[in-house]
């Protein structure tokens, strides 16, 4: 029995091919996203490692607002001078460095643009001579004020060389210096792993990169000879003190390395999330195609049943052919997977400016999984059809095989129920409190939801196809395609349904990010009085920055009513973590905003009614607000202003910027007096702006827009990640075509025979497929949009205040599903078109 | 060797000395070996002979089916041996008529639409009253709206049948066409047959083992062994028979 299978399995390669290919790629995405995470993890590893290399023990003040690897950026508390010198006089210490290291040293490049970074930082320090890795290229190091020295990777990118006069954004506004260094690394090495580095004297790095004389983020301490890091760790730690965090070279780069890799797991379960929908669309194809191949071997089966085998042999003959095909499809999947990962990976090392990528492992969690989903994920899709098999009775073998249509009754009940179900896990999800659950109720519902539609397709199938097939009608081919893409709803159904998903959550997302991007552009449009915006794209994790004088300036323009700056910081309210925004003049802010607020004095903060509802504050309410470098301090609620009055939900007073992690304005407002022209003030602006490359003054239209575009973003970040689930979807409208031409042999040798041509029977197969994507991308744009505007009118009190469909986008969707159909068919057609039309008549 | 010809009348189709080789070296066979026949216009001519006596292939070739090797074949006054597919296809819509043993229609289509298809394909339109003349002829006017599936066996043959006529085509190619019908079905096709020659004068060339069938022709030829061995003029059940146990006995010895 198993030999007849594997025979029968060889005997149809191109099935085995088709079905196996969804698999496959399946099982790339998986494997390739844990291949790249754990060359990414192993990268880290490496590099902190060496970076620590020359650091026994560390010593740091503790942060004052812990931030996660999500939030952003932790900003080290400030350590003052004197503890540089409490730990030189510790028995053990061969030396102790105090080390100014803090990223946000932006080198204005010989061309004029801020040098960018996707990923590393831009750390400005204090030069305390080489260590162990590094080496001096060119020059020396700073030693006065006005000097500077860069590793090779900035002033290679920047094109630098020693001796020039450069410009440097730090906290402080634009500095020129003179570069009389640049160094590079061991082994030949520019920078490690792409990050710039910029060295200034001791004094400047404190006054440029912390804001304050005599402090340092951290100490590097070497040991004296026979003591270790652990001993001298041990010993320090307690003479410190709670308000410092000691620890060993290794440990910090364990740290720093874990911190990295809990980005990456969240990475990686993304790109998990969107494999698993991938295999989702993957499990209807090849459910299709065993359908296909029972369907196409019932004489063979109910042969074998009528000489004796069991209803279980033929199931797992069925059985035995998915499991084949899934262990194969793994290998290749595996394979492709780690090439794959190897690709993603150099990619993300040239993006991020040249990390020394580590070599590519296959960690076995990849082989394992590669294995199970892809075995699982075949045997899975394959039980119906072999259920379905074991029922064939033996005498269909002397039977012509006429498979007549089974009623759809039971199936359109079971979808009804199963769409029901998940629309109402979809809706208790997104409108019910269920807390926890919530995120589960509401994917658990949209993969039920999808479930019980492709149930109901087969009945929606008939009359939808036929209303779309007379599109083409108009011609012999075009008909007989339409009648044959509605000739088996199932067949045609599933295919169209595997297409659906991907469309559908497409879909969705784009109308959850319209309705957003729309309502951003209302609201923008009702409440922001300010025409002139100041702002720069976020290239990193560092927000563009601009020397505040700007604004002062703006204010003396002719025509300008006022100019408004915001500043804006990670911090602790109470235990709770939350950005907050500060300005230096609330009224000012308020004019500019096209409201009015008294200026907040020290010690007094304004708040959005929302968030005061939400932390239960009235006027007159305090609370304890720690900044990223400040100290702690009591604040006084001033000012309860309507939701979106004010920039931001929490406004701090100007006192407060000085204790925050970027002390310069990261946006910037100007309202212009009544009736004076945008464009007479604009130009002005933007000449003001000049020194700080990173923003541009725009007016207020381009601005809105521009903030809109990262809903446009994601919307095609969505789409390259779905890109995969719909590649697959079009695998199975190729496969259920050559099925079906394979089927229709006959059937195309007798069109020939009485007169269709190539090109006509070419036109045929293309109007099936065609109809097929359609539908499968109506039925998606259907339920997309549902789902999307479910979604968002679930999101209303966050922001989300009006519907829009987006129909333009919509009809894209279904002009690419008609290409794709075309696409899809090229191969079927060309098979067909090339029957022998003589083997065709004869073929049995 | 007989070279059989049509006692003078007009040609309908014409073979003339073709070849049909399968295969190369040891595993060469020879279907057809420079076979030369006439078929004449508004006759009624099968081909008869053993299993592999290269029957069919013969009628693939004359119908523009298969190639042949060497010779040439004509349909009407055109020389279908040079023409390219695209010319044979139209050549096949246009001027050929088929009837397959099974699988003649399209399960998709009524049979209106199955008679129609070639004219459709063709981008014709059926004369309203041949299309008449045929339907009732063949007796499906209460028929043409059921799908294949919905007609018995005798029906769907009718329905090839008719869709063949339609087109009034040079010559009308059947490939046992009764070989899946039961006696009275068959013999409804087949006087169906007879009388579109007789009445509207149509050519049809019709391949089959069954002497009965072949006893409704005007004339029948015999092959054997890719070559034609033999003829009959106004055939009987009777005269065919005993002509094809003559050709067993000459050629195949062991099977009688």
């Amino acid at each position: 029995m198993l030999r007849a299978t594997l025979k029968s399995l060889l005997a149809r390669k191109l099935r085995l091919v088709l079905s196996g290919l969804a698999v496959l790629l399946g099982v790339m995405f998986v494997s390739g996203a844990l291949v790249l995470t754990d060359t990414l993890n192993r990268t880290f590893d490496s590099i902190f490692s060496e970076a620590f290399a020359s650091t026994d023990v560390s010593v740091t003040a503790k942060p004052r607002v812990e931030v996660s690897e999500m939030e952003g950026e932790e900003v080290a508390a400030p350590l003052p001078a004197s503890v540089v010198e409490t730990i030189k006089t510790q028995e053990g210490v061969r030396s102790a460095t105090g080390r100014v290291d803090a990223d946000g040293a932006r080198v204005i490049a010989s061309d004029g643009k801020v040098l960018t970074s996707f990923g590393p930082p831009r750390i400005g320090s204090n030069w305390t001579g080489t260590d162990e890795i590094m080496e001096m290229r060119a020059g020396r190091g700073p030693e006065a004020p006005g000097e500077i020295a860069m590793n090779a990777t900035t002033a290679e990118l920047a094109g630098f060389t020693v001796g020039d006069r450069v410009s440097v954004l730090t906290q402080q506004p634009k500095r020129e210096f003179t570069l009389v260094g640049v160094w590079g690394y061991t082994g030949g090495r520019d920078s490690i792993s792409g990050v710039q580095e910029v060295a200034f004297t001791t004094p400047v790095a404190q006054e440029l990169m912390l804001g304050e004389k005599d402090v340092f983020t951290s100490v590097t301490v070497r040991t004296a000879d026979g003591v270790t890091p652990e001993q001298l760790r041990d010993r320090i730690a307690p003479v410190l003190g709670a308000g410092y965090e000691v620890k060993t070279g290794e440990q910090l780069a364990e740290d720093n390395s874990s911190s990295l890799k809990e980005g990456m797991g969240f990475f990686n379960q993304i790109l998990l999330g969107f494999a698993g929908i991938a295999l989702f669309v993957g499990i209807f194809l090849i459910l299709n195609t065993f359908s296909i191949v029972v369907a196409q071997r019932t004489r063979e089966l109910a042969l074998l049943r009528a000489i004796g085998a069991s209803r279980r042999q033929v199931i797992n003959s069925v059985l035995v052919e998915a499991v084949v095909v899934g262990v194969i499809a793994s290998v290749l999947g595996l394979a492709a997977g780690v090439g794959a990962g190897a690709g993603l990976g150099a990619l993300f090392s040239g993006m991020s400016g040249g990390m020394d990528l580590a070599p590519i492992g296959v960690p076995l969690s990849a082989v394992i999984s590669s294995f199970t989903v892809g075995i699982l994920v075949t045997v899975v899709a394959a039980v119906l059809p072999a259920l379905r098999a074991s029922r064939i009775s033996p005498v269909a073998a002397m039977q012509d095989v006429a498979t007549p249509d089974r009623p759809l009754t039971k199936l359109t009940v079971a979808g009804t129920v199963v769409t029901a179900a998940g629309a109402a896990a979809l809706g208790t999800g997104l409108f019910a409190d269920s807390g926890d659950a919530t995120l589960y109720l509401i994917l658990g519902g949209v993969l039920v939801t999808f479930i019980g539609v492709a149930l109901l397709t087969p009945l929606i199938a008939r009359p939808v196809v036929s209303l779309l097939g007379r599109l083409f009608s108009w011609s012999v081919p075009g008909r007989l395609g339409r009648l044959n893409s509605g000739r088996n709803p199932r067949r045609t159904a599933i295919t169209a349904a595997a297409l659906m998903v991907g469309i559908a959550l497409v879909t969705g997302v784009t109308v959850v990010m319209d309705s957003a991007k729309s309502s951003l552009k209302a609201e923008a449009a009702r409440i922001l009085k300010a025409q002139i915006m100041i702002s720069g794209d976020q290239g990193g994790p560092r927000p563009p920055t601009y020397d505040p004088a700007v604004l002062d300036k703006a204010e003396r323009i002719p025509g300008v009513r006022a100019a408004a700056g915001l500043y804006n910081d990670l911090v602790a309210v109470g235990d709770d973590r939350t950005y907050v925004a500060a300005t230096e003049d609330l009224s000012r802010m308020a004019e500019a905003y096209g409201t009015t607020a008294a200026k907040l004095g020290p010690g007094e903060i304004a708040v959005s009614a929302p968030e005061a509802t939400e932390r239960g504050w009235r006027t007159g309410s305090t609370t304890t607000i720690q900044t990223a470098r400040g100290e702690p301090r009591t604040y006084t609620v001033v000012n309860v202003f309507p939701e979106n009055a004010l920039p931001g939900s929490i406004i701090l007073p100007a006192e407060a910027i000085k204790g925050f992690g970027i002390t310069q304005p990261v946006l910037g407002f100007i309202r212009l007096d009544d009736g004076v022209a945008v464009s007479s003030v604009l130009p002005q602006v933007k000449a003001l702006v000049a020194d700080s490359p990173e923003v541009t003054a725009t007016d207020q239209q381009t601005f809105v827009d521009d903030q809109a575009a990262v809903f446009d973003q994601i919307i095609t970040m969505i789409q390259i990640l779905l890109g995969l689930a719909i590649l697959i979807a079009v695998l199975g409208v190729v496969n259920t075509l050559a099925l079906s031409v394979l089927e229709r042999t006959r059937e195309l040798g007798l069109l020939r025979a009485v007169g269709l041509g190539r090109a006509q029977t070419m036109r045929m197969i293309t109007v099936e497929a065609v109809v097929i994507a359609v539908f499968g991308a109506l039925l998606g744009v259907a339920v997309g949009a549902g789902m999307g505007s479910a979604v968002a009118r679930a999101l209303e009190n966050d922001g989300i205040t009006e519907i829009v469909l987006p129909w333009a986008r919509m009809g894209t969707y279904l002009v690419l599903a008609a290409l794709v159909g075309v696409f899809a068919a090229v191969l079927p057609a060309i098979r067909a078109a090339r029957l022998n039309v003589l083997g065709a008549i004869a073929h049995d | 060797m007989v070279a059989p010809t049509n006692a003078g009348g007009p040609v309908a189709a014409r073979a003339d000395a073709i070849w049909k080789v399968y295969g190369s070296g040891e595993a060469r066979v020879a279907a057809l070996r420079g076979v030369s026949v006439e078929f004449g216009k508004g006759r009624f001519t099968a081909i008869m002979g053993p299993s592999g006596s290269g029957k069919s292939t013969l009628m693939h070739c004359l119908a523009g089916l298969d190639t042949v090797d060497e010779g040439t074949v004509h349909v009407g006054g055109t020389e279908i041996s040079r023409l390219n597919d695209k010319a044979l296809t139209r050549l096949r819509r246009d001027r050929i008529g088929f009837i397959f043993q099974q699988f003649n229609l399209l399960p998709t289509l009524s049979a209106a639409e199955n008679i129609r298809l070639p004219l459709d394909i063709a981008g014709r339109k059926a004369d309203p009253q041949w299309w008449d003349t045929v339907i009732n002829t063949v007796g499906l006017s209460d028929r043409l709206g059921h799908r294949p599936s919905q007609l018995s066996g005798g029906q769907q043959q009718r329905v090839a049948c008719a869709r063949a006529l339609m087109g009034r085509p040079d010559v009308i190619f059947a490939d046992e066409p009764t070989g899946n019908l039961d006696s009275r079905s068959g013999a409804e096709v087949l006087s169906f047959l007879r009388s579109s020659v007789r009445e509207h004068g149509q050519t049809i060339v019709m391949v089959t083992h069954d002497p009965v069938a072949a006893s409704y022709a005007d004339r029948v030829v015999f092959l054997a062994d890719g070559a034609i061995v033999d003829e009959l003029a106004g055939p009987t059940a009777e005269t065919v028979l005993d002509t094809m146990k003559k050709l067993d006995g000459k050629s195949d010895p062991v099977m009688l």
